[in-house]
């Protein structure tokens, strides 16, 4: 299973954090930094994992941001890097072409997202379109519940309450 | 970049992103904190949108690393919102914030339950994505069933049900206990039918937790799982947007092969070949190509049905054909590939016997051991480490020490430990051990453990031959200029005790000795002190005649630390210089270390420590385990027929009153033969320079699984050609000639209540027992006393291990000489509840007599226990929380042996069971509370209630309760064991079976087990 899931910006910066297993959140401070100078400092054409604390860390860079996840030492590394992939790949499909910065100023979406495809650390979702689907319907449901609330029907009801 | 609505945040986050320094940041956000603190406080004034921007701004702050240590309550009050785009902000936020273990959750469970069993879809969803992330104990109890309603409700729509699927496995994974899985299996069969590949997908990982802890009940589902790999792999009906990069989901194939890994075997012959199709067509048909994504994907199947070729174990073909792929995989450019190659090829040493084809690839291994990736590297040490034996043993310490020179900080400890492993292991010859050892300290001595001085020193002290080339090679190290502590006090400590074997040498003469080793004192630190006076005081001893200006050099040194500060050394150099000046007693006070007991390494214990704590014990963890379990009940099968604890022989029943009696009787009988006298007093004394053991005494837990598996597989291959030679033995000349004295049985029983006493005798041997119990591990010695003036040959002890114990029985001489005693330590450590019980075969010659007989050894259940006291405020609490079975058993037991209320508290008292007086109103009930200890449960209440009925004492209500069903259960059936008819200490003793007529000797013949018993 999926432990966590980190975003970290080449700087170090935390642009998403997922856990999966409580960590207390001095713990989870801790783990950020021990891993951010694991992995920052790791060179280009080097594995996409890295042993740490009995865990295993696959991590893949994508331009400035390096996507994290922690598994058991015995899980399949390479299914999880495509996880990695394909999380990726559906971000790109929402944003058009994703870039850091959407990931920074919508880091709301980014968990929407990671919700429809991981649950308890598993994968939840295959299909990159029935995501694509399932956050739509959500997008539209919040549209609706803001029309709804700036229709003037709805204006008049309120300030007469 | 204006974000659904939402400026504030997003002004927020630009105002951070704008910050120059740490300081003006850390700056920008209290000053935000601040103000959502007091936005909080007056919650009457704040909108809806507010707060859902205000918590956002609260887990952006949370994310980047500062504390939150309010607003959590905002958060959860967000999920009881009734519109949607609150309570997705309060269902995100919370499971982000928020771990099982907060408090905060449980107010939100109600809320929680309502939206899970509400009618609206996008409700159940967000509920079930909280649950399934970070749902805890208390969701456990109260959702469950809920959750597993709509998982196999036909109403609910995919997108509900993927979700249910996740959430209970995490509810199921946290909390076995709670979550209840009876009869699941034909409903798991039905959920492996989906046709929806979201829910299948999930529904897979639900089925390879529930296999991880029980396959047993899941056999129906295998043929479906084989089922869903073809269809896959023939990539039929499988909607386009399931595949990726044009495989069929390989996530959902990865899974499936991962479920099928926790069966033992694929027994239907029908099934098995059609996974084998796949197999083999994954394993022929997965290309290199270009694309990156679908080569990792591709791969990922592959790998993962290299692991279950090699569980299953398959034809030869398909194993070689593994081998040969790895052997390709640890040899290409691509970092990834060669990293897994070397992974899998350690994992295949584990499962199946491939050395000889792996070792064709050292070179290519070694190679990797100085590939730049760290990652790899370490995959590459851990497989040279597996790999070693003594063949190639040499070459690859070596290897190892040349690449200490280089290697990284981070490795360098793992690396000189797993080396001196190595070294100890599979030494040619002993000089190359010290040789390795000494050269490790040498090069890394920061890295290496004390652990590793203290076990050149023991093997140097247990092998005479060995202390003077270890004492040369200490000596040629001091030359060294600037050599580490560490080798100063190894070295130090073999001059100390052997430089005078090299009294001869050029540069050897105890004054020079002593002026080399006293040119380090200045440099080294408190600790090492002690250890250089303790040489000093040795040299002292050793130089006969004495010579006068090297004996006020040295007292000039004790004079001086005996104001030192530190009182070891104090002590050490006040105790030394009035040694001293014993004259000729010195020698015998201080004379050369006695032999070190022989002792499994702790080293191998230490390198393994490392344990993470992990979902669901891996496929590959459990499958060395069954091959281990596997492994003993080879073994175990003959004698299994006659070890008492089976319940149809059922004659382990402890005599609980005539304990006094029977140790009257033992000491008659030690007395009778004077050879045994010492035999209860004869501990080790201590010694008076046990001090200077001190930086010596290796403790702790000397085994190691590693050791112990390979123990047990010889082990099996051991007792198998006993027993076959037992077979072989004409059972006659053993029945008649030699008897044991007293009744066998019984001495077993009344070992089982004491620590010390006689295990066996005859008029030959006497075995006595003297036993130390400390949490889950013990250590007993065995006595082995020959009572006649000539000696005992071909003496033999063999340990028969049940499963749940591992035991290392240090080796027993093959002769005793005439009216001697040996004493052969033997450590225990129960790793898990169980009732089997371990079985010492013994066996020797004396004239034409061979004897062979098999002892029941009493590291039973009970010794594992230590009687605690309860308090009813400790006892209620905890006696409720474990609610009903598995973890509390309850049984109705008849055919009790009538005893008075107080006998039965005695003796449950004299088992270590504690009865608690005053708990149970009832006067005619009674309480017990007592700690388990083992491997598995570490240490673990259990209670303990029986309720008699004083009009029938024959039958009585049991119930038994702890935290882990096995022990509930183990416990339970061994305190049943000692209730019913127990044999009182008028029965005349069993008969001693040895006297069995002869006719039945050719059934006994056939039969190894009923020998057994018979000799029992």
């Amino acid at each position: 299973m999926i432990h966590f899931v980190l975003l970290i910006s080449r700087q170090g910066k935390v642009r998403l954090t997922k856990w999966y297993s409580p960590y207390a959140q001095k713990e989870r401070t801790k783990v950020v930094r021990e891993l951010s100078g694991m992995i920052l400092s790791r060179g280009p054409k080097l594995c996409n994992f890295v042993e740490w604390r009995g865990f295993k860390v696959v991590y893949k860079r994508y331009a400035s941001l390096y996507f994290c996840m922690c598994v058991n030492e015995d899980d399949n590394e390479l299914e999880i890097l495509e996880i990695i992939h394909h999380f990726v790949e559906i971000l790109d499909r929402y944003f058009g072409s994703v870039c850091e910065l959407d990931l920074i100023f919508n880091f709301h979406k980014a968990y929407y997202i990671l919700d429809e495809i991981l649950i308890a650390g598993e994968l939840q979702e295959s299909s990159k379109k029935a995501v694509a689907r399932l956050i739509a319907a959500q997008d539209s449901l919040v549209e609706a519940a803001k029309e709804q609330a700036n229709s003037v029907s709805y204006m008049i009801s309120q300030a007469t309450k | 970049m204006a974000l659904s609505g939402m400026r504030g945040l997003s002004v927020f986050i630009s105002d951070i992103r704008n910050c120059q320094n740490k300081e003006l940041e850390r700056l920008r956000v209290d000053k935000e904190l601040g103000h959502i603190r007091t936005r909080f406080k007056n919650e009457k004034g704040l909108t809806p949108y507010e707060k859902k921007k205000y918590v956002w701004k609260m887990l952006y702050i949370y994310m980047l690393g500062y504390d939150v240590d309010f607003g959590h309550m905002e958060a959860v009050s967000l999920i009881s919102a009734p519109k949607y785009p609150e309570k997705q902000v309060g269902y995100i936020v919370t499971s982000s914030l928020l771990n099982e273990n907060h408090d905060f959750l449980r107010l939100a469970i109600n809320t929680v339950r309502n939206d899970i069993i509400g009618r609206n879809e996008t409700f159940q969803c967000l509920a079930l994505t909280l649950v399934g992330n970070i749902g805890g104990r208390d969701f456990a109890e109260s959702l469950a069933p809920d959750v597993q309603k709509l998982l196999l409700s036909s109403s609910c729509r995919p997108l509900v049900r993927k979700k249910a699927a996740l959430c209970l496995l995490r509810l199921f994974r946290k909390n076995p206990d709670v979550v209840n899985v009876d009869g699941w299996s034909d409903r798991m069969a039905q959920l492996l039918d989906e046709r929806d590949i979201g829910v299948l997908t999930s529904s897979m990982s639900l089925f390879v937790a529930l296999v991880a802890r029980d396959y047993d009940s899941y056999w129906s589902c295998l043929p479906k799982c084989v089922k869903v790999l073809e269809r896959l792999a023939r990539n039929q009906d499988i909607p386009q947007e399931y595949t990726y990069y044009g495989i069929p989901s390989p996530w959902l194939q990865v899974k499936t092969m991962r479920a099928l890994q926790y069966f033992p075997t694929v027994e239907d012959p029908n099934t098995r070949r059609s996974l084998f199709e796949v197999l083999q067509r994954v394993l022929m048909g997965t290309d290199v190509v270009k694309n990156v994504n679908k080569n990792n994907a591709s791969h990922a199947v592959l790998f993962e049905a290299l692991a279950l070729v090699m569980h299953l174990d398959a034809e030869k073909e398909m194993m070689s054909q593994c081998v040969a792929l790895l052997g390709k995989f640890i040899a290409v450019r691509e970092p990834n590939i060669r990293y897994l190659g070397l992974e899998n090829m350690t994992r295949m040493l584990m499962v199946t016997d491939v050395q000889e084809i792996i070792k064709r690839h050292q070179a290519q291994i070694i190679t990797s051991l100085k590939d730049p990736d760290i990652s790899i590297r370490r995959r590459a040490l851990d497989l040279l480490y597996g790999m070693c034996d003594v063949s190639n043993a040499k070459d690859i310490v070596e290897e190892l020490l040349q690449y200490l020179a280089t290697a990284d900080f981070a490795m360098r400890e793992e690396l000189s430990l797993k080396a001196a492993i190595l070294a100890e292991k599979f030494a040619p010859d002993l000089s190359w051990y010290v040789d390795v050892i000494l050269q490790l300290i040498d090069k890394a001595g920061d890295f290496v453990s004390d652990d590793i001085w203290f076990r050149v020193v023991q093997f140097v002290t247990n092998n005479e031959d060995l202390q003077p080339y270890a004492a040369l090679k200490a000596r040629e190290y001091l030359d060294k200029p600037a050599i580490h502590e560490t080798m100063v006090k190894v070295s130090a400590y073999l001059l100390g005790e052997y430089s005078h074997l090299l009294a001869r040498r050029p540069g050897c003469s105890p004054k020079e000795i002593f002026a080399i080793i006293h040119e380090k004192l200045p440099t080294v630190s408190t600790p090492t002190v002690p250890i250089l006076l303790s040489t000093y005081a040795k040299i002292l001893m050793h130089s006969q005649p004495p010579d006068p200006e090297l004996q006020t050099q040295i007292w000039a040194v004790f004079s001086k630390y005996e104001s030192c500060i530190d009182v070891e050394i104090q002590q050490r150099a006040a105790e030394y210089f009035a040694l001293s000046r014993k004259g000729a007693a010195l020698v015998d006070i201080l004379a050369e270390m006695p032999k070190f007991p022989e002792r499994k390494s702790s080293l191998i214990k230490k390198a393994e420590d490392t344990e993470a704590d992990t979902a669901e014990q891996s496929a590959i963890k459990l499958r060395t385990q069954q091959q281990m379990s596997n492994a003993l009940t080879v073994t175990d099968q003959p004698p299994a027929n006659g070890i008492p604890s089976e319940p149809q022989l059922g004659p382990v029943k402890v005599p609980s009153m005539s304990n006094e009696s029977l140790n009257t009787k033992d000491q008659v009988l030690t007395q009778s033969n004077g050879s045994a006298t010492n035999l209860q007093t004869s501990t080790p004394s201590p010694d008076l320079l046990a001090d200077l053991l001190s930086p010596l005494a290796i403790e702790g837990p000397p085994v190691a699984s590693l050791e112990s598996e390979q123990n047990a597989v010889t082990g099996s291959e051991d007792t198998a050609t006993a027993v076959d030679a037992l077979a072989l033995a004409t059972v006659g000349d053993q029945a008649n000639t030699v008897q044991p004295i007293g009744n066998v049985a019984e001495k077993f029983y009344a070992l089982c209540l004491k620590d010390s006493g006689i295990l066996y005798e005859d008029p030959y041997v006497q075995i006595g027992i003297k036993a130390e119990w400390r949490s889950h591990q013990g250590r007993l010695v065995l006595f082995l006393g020959n009572k006649n003036t000539a000696p005992l040959v071909s003496v033999q002890a063999l340990m028969l291990a049940p499963s749940h114990l591992k035991l290392e029985l240090s080796e027993v001489p093959q002769i005793i000489p005439p009216r001697a005693q040996v004493q052969c330590p033997l450590e225990v450590v129960n790793l898990r509840p169980s009732r089997d019980l371990a079985v010492l075969e013994f066996s020797y010659k004396f004239g034409t007599d061979l004897v062979n007989v098999k002892l029941r050894v009493p590291a039973v259940l009970n010794k594992f226990l230590q009687p605690i006291p309860v308090s009813p405020e400790e006892f209620f609490p905890q006696w409720r929380s474990l609610s009903g079975p598995p973890l509390k058993l309850q049984e109705v037991v008849r055919g009790v042996r009538p005893m008075p209320l107080m006998e039965m508290a005695s003796l449950l008292n004299s088992y270590h069971l504690m009865v608690c007086p005053g708990l149970d109103p009832n006067t005619n009930n009674l309480v017990a509370s007592t700690t388990f200890f083992s491997e598995s449960t570490r240490a673990m209440l259990c209670l303990v209630r029986i309720e008699t009925d004083p009009a029938d004492r024959t039958q009585l209500r049991m119930t038994v309760a702890s935290g882990d069903p096995v022990l509930t259960y183990e416990l339970k059936e061994f305190i049943k064991e000692q209730l019913i008819s127990i044999p009182s200490a008028s029965l005349p003793p069993q008969p001693i079976t040895q006297q069995a007529p002869p006719s039945s000797s050719p059934i006994s013949q056939s039969d190894p087990g009923a020998m057994l018993a018979a000799l029992l």
